[in-house]
């Protein structure tokens, strides 16, 4: 469970152009749930499920990670919880052009330095289990949309965290991929995943498996 | 003076790594005065990653003051040649009254700053640096002495008059010399023998203590910072007349040297770091008590003791056989 | 300690890998960083051989020389000083020596004509150095004449030519016996050019000097270990002013280090924020960067001074030895011995790798704290 109370944050603090993308905010989040943000463009959702995941450190409030209270905690720190327990899929994806797919996929286990062999073993058996096991050796630049997303989707599966967060995961994707996409995020639900999402897309935010939209307004959440 | 690239390097890395603490302070400074763990403000959040800079800074200073010093040392073999009287470091050092003191400042800045290292590593490892004020503080007490060591050594390259007659290990190191050096070699190999296993014993049953029973780490600490100088003024007064088979050669550079099989750096590598890491051991135990920290002081004093002890005994080790393997017999004649 | 040097692979795999994708910067960069080390090392290498070449040939050389003294000048010496200095303690041995200049128009050289003393030579016959033997085309069996002090011509017919080994000082060199010496120079019988003094024993050298200039109040004794001093520190000097010559290309280089480390491009920002948003921590981008330096180091170090080394010792300094010789019309093949001292390695490593690693903290550090959030923009 994920507690917010009274999250705030602010942008070029104590300059004319202050600004506060996130005001007030106070929510819980489920285990085993899919949320998702929705509001208009700058209301604050990227700002918002970034300080969830770790990204970025609320000005003011709290977070509480289960137990774990998470605001003030340093950067160091911050990363450390970040890489066990959250993974992160990109609204552009976010793969290192000139790597190949399994590099890609591997990265986010580098600082933890898990044994060479293991590693190659549990990234090719994610990407196999997305239907990319023939790409393992390609480049990435050469990947077609979907191929991409779920390359993403492996790179944050990797560390096996507890929660995934997707920044409007579909925008650059077909209605078909999106829905697609959707069918994988539920299947990930039934493994036991908390999922938080952030969509325009009425695609994501009507897809059944959803327990949740939030809608956020100039950075404070309207109604649920 | 002399203008030799290796005098060149060493003046410019003791100007450049000042340079480099001196930055670090800055933001030092700004962190002592403005650093709030609980605030999530922009400023705190750049104060949060100037620590990165800070630490990489002074991790990078004192690795090239490690180096610095080797070179120091090589730099004053090399130039023996262009002194009348020298016959090794020993006399190059001696040819003006900065040559032992910067060495020595130079060895001071290596104990220093690592034990800075092994704290800031500690703090680092508490979600709340709760020692942040404590290190960037002590971080404001290294500055002055890596600039002191750093003018001495000036002052030593500047005043190296080639004409002036030095005296090396020979008339240094003789009994009816003065000062530190003469009075350094003339203790007898008995009392030396005896100090050094004596003080080697201290560190050994302390160590062994604080692993067991995580308790007395000071003590461990306090004995390895007295074993360390007991151990110079044995490998001077005794040891080395061992490795020369030379009952008056008593040069604490000579033995680093091909002719005695590099024995010294078996010597001095484990002897410097397992005083620096006995020291760590001592600076970090009173921490063990901050809730955030006590995991980490556990996990990294009982291993900086352990790597410690290892070196201690390589140490005590290489020494023993230094003398047992010699052919110089000292026992019947002087003792 | 495994986890330690496992983590230590997977970030030197990435830096490889991220090395590769830029070629044309990073190859760039080594491309200068080598030339830097290349100069310098060529320096440190040939002044250093040079030096170890002057001592080699200092090792043969008496202990004490002694030269007489006219009005500040050196003058011949009598060969009554000998009988003088009678039986000094500490000296193994004494005699006068007999060498001096010859100054040949044809090629416009100073030859050094010597009396060698374990060697006899046949009246008329010579034997040349070979820096001499190069210049004028000379073989065992040719002739070759000069006009002497009287005037009159001398022709020596070439015994033998000096080997090459230590050519840097044997290449002017002349070696006939004592009668054609004097007759050639006009020195009259009983006359020498200095008194050698073959002293056993390093610590008696002083005392014997301090003992001859009593003795013998117009002459000058030279010690040997006073010219291999002199020597070092000019060799030192020397190499001391090309490094403060080359400063200049050392900072223009520092400068250029600075500037790739701080121009990322934006591709290279992204790449640092993908890495630090999947949980790559600011310390492991910090590591991860502080391995392209040391590889880039690294690689620069090895192929800068192992160009430097066959520059020196295979193709003789062909690019610095006009400047650091100082003779040129008999210059002399110098092929010195290949060596290696740490020394010097430590010096060219605190004149290259340390700068460069200097300028490259700041941004590196830059780089690595970008907002980990900065992905999502
Ligand atoms: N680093 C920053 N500095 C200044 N302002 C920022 C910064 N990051 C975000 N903002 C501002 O905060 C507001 C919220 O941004 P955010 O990205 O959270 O919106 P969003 O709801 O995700 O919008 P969209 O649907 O377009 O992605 C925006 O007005 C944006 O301009
Ligand atoms: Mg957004």
């Amino acid at each position: 469970m994920i507690r917010l109370n009274d999250i705030s944050k602010a942008f070029n603090q104590g300059q004319p152009n202050e600004f506060w993308a996130v005001r007030d905010v106070t929510l819980d989040i489920e285990d085993n749930r899919i949320t998702v943000l929705r509001g208009p463009s700058g209301s604050g959702k990227t700002t918002l499920l970034s300080m969830i995941g770790c990204l970025s450190r609320p000005t003011s409030g709290r977070i509480l990670l289960g137990e774990r209270n998470l605001s003030g905690l340093p950067e160091r720190f911050l990363t450390q919880i970040r890489r066990e327990t959250f993974g992160f899929i990109f609204q552009r994806f976010n793969l290192i052009a000139g790597l190949t797919v399994l590099d890609n996929v591997m990265l986010p286990a580098y600082p933890l330095a898990p044994d060479h062999g293991a590693l190659v073993q549990r990234a090719t058996a994610l990407l196999e289990q997305f239907g990319m096991g023939s790409k393992v050796a390609s480049k990435v630049e050469w990947l077609s949309g979907g191929e991409a997303q779920r390359t993403a989707i492996c790179r944050a599966l990797l560390n096996d965290p507890q929660i995934l967060i997707a920044d409007e995961p579909t925008a650059n994707l077909d209605t078909r991929l999106s829905q697609e996409f959707m069918t994988i995020i539920g299947e990930l639900k039934a493994a036991g995943r908390t999922l938080i999402l952030t969509s325009h897309d009425p695609v994501v935010s009507d897809a059944p498996c959803v327990d949740r939209v939030i809608t956020l307004r100039d950075g404070q959440v309207q109604a649920d | 003076m002399l203008l030799s690239p290796a005098i060149l390097a060493l003046i410019g890395v003791s100007a450049v790594v000042t340079a480099l603490l001196l930055l670090a302070s800055v933001f030092a400074v700004r962190v002592l005065r403005h650093w709030d763990i609980r605030s999530g403000s922009e400023l705190q959040l750049r104060l949060e990653r100037s620590t990165y800079l800070i630490s990489t800074l002074v991790t990078f200073a004192i690795a090239a003051e490690v180096v610095a010093l080797l070179l120091f040392v090589y730099n004053a073999e090399g130039m023996h040649t262009q002194f009348v009287g020298a016959m090794c470091a020993t006399g190059v050092l001696n040819v003006n009254a900065w040559g032992w003191p910067a060495l020595l400042l130079k060895i001071a800045v290596f104990f220093a700053g690592s034990v800075w290292l092994l704290l800031n590593r500690l703090d680092n490892q508490g979600y709340d640096y709760p020692l942040i004020r404590l290190k960037y503080g002590l971080l404001l007490v290294l500055l002055p002495l890596v600039a002191t060591a750093a003018v001495v050594q000036l002052q030593y390259f500047l005043n190296l008059n080639p004409d002036v007659i030095t005296s090396c290990c020979g008339s240094l190191f003789s009994p009816d010399a003065q000062g530190v050096a003469a009075e350094v070699s003339s203790v007898t190999p008995r009392t030396a023998m005896l100090a050094l296993y004596g003080s080697g014993a201290l560190v050994f049953a302390s160590g062994a203590i604080y692993l067991w029973r995580r308790r007395l780490a000071t003590l461990f600490a306090a004995s390895a910072a007295v074993a360390f100088p007991i151990a110079i003024v044995a490998i001077v007064s005794c040891v080395a007349l061992y490795v020369y088979e030379h009952p008056h050669h008593h040069c604490p550079f000579c033995i680093l040297k091909s002719g005695h099989d590099y024995i010294g750096y078996w010597l001095y590598l484990p002897l410097f770091t397992a005083t620096a890491l006995a020291l760590g051991v001592g600076a970090l135990a009173p921490w063990r008590h901050i809730e955030s920290l006590r995991t980490a002081v556990a996990a990294d004093a009982r291993r900086y003791a352990a790597i410690a002890l290892a070196g201690f005994v390589l140490f005590y080790a290489v020494a023993t056989w230094a003398i047992v393997r010699s052919n110089l017999t000292m026992a019947g004649t002087w003792w | 300690m495994s986890h330690f040097l496992r983590r230590q692979r997977y970030l030197i795999d990435f830096t490889l890998a991220s090395l590769g994708r830029r070629k044309g910067k990073n190859l760039g960069l080594l491309g200068v960083y080598t030339l830097i080390v290349f100069l310098l090392a060529s320096v440190m290498l040939f002044s250093q051989s040079l030096r170890r070449e002057a001592g080699l040939l200092l090792e043969n050389a008496p202990e004490v020389v002694v030269q007489r003294m006219v009005a500040g000048r050196h003058d011949l010496i009598p060969a009554a000083y000998l009988e003088r200095i009678g039986k000094v303690r500490g000296v193994a041995a004494k005699y006068g020596r007999l060498w001096g200049y010859f100054y040949d128009p044809a090629v416009q050289a100073n030859y050094t004509l010597l009396v060698p003393r374990d060697q006899e030579i046949k009246s008329g016959e010579m034997i040349v150095g070979a820096g001499i033997a190069r210049t004028r085309g000379l073989g065992a069996g040719d002739y070759l004449t000069f006009r002497s002090a009287q005037g009159q011509s001398f022709a020596f017919r070439v015994a033998d030519v000096l080997a090459s080994d230590a050519e840097l000082v044997s290449a002017d060199l002349l070696l006939v016996n004592e009668a054609d010496y004097r007759a050639f120079f006009g020195i009259a019988e009983g006359m020498y050019t200095d008194l050698a003094l073959e002293v056993r024993n390093p610590q008696e050298v002083r005392k014997v000097a301090e003992k001859l200039s009593v003795m013998l109040p117009d002459t000058r004794p030279i010690l040997r270990e006073e010219i291999l001093r002199t020597y070092d520190a000019l060799f030192q000097w020397r190499q001391g002013i090309v490094f403060v010559l080359l400063a200049g290309s050392l900072l223009a280089f520092v400068i250029f280090a600075w500037d790739k480390a701080s121009g990322l491009s934006a591709e290279e920002k992204r790449e640092i924020g993908i890495l630090k948003a999947i949980g790559w921590e600011t310390a492991d981008v910090i590591r991860m960067k502080f391995w392209e330096g040391a590889l880039v180091s690294l690689g620069a170090f090895l192929l800068g001074y192992l160009a430097a080394y066959v520059h020196v010792f295979f193709f003789d300094a062909a690019l610095f030895a006009p400047v650091l010789k100082g003779w040129a019309v008999l210059y002399p093949q110098f092929r010195p011995q290949p060596f290696v001292d740490g020394l010097q390695v430590a010096t060219l490593f605190f004149f290259t790798v340390f700068p460069y690693t200097v300028a490259t903290v700041v941004p590196i550090w830059r780089a690595a704290t970008t907002d980990p959030d900065a992905v999502m923009r």
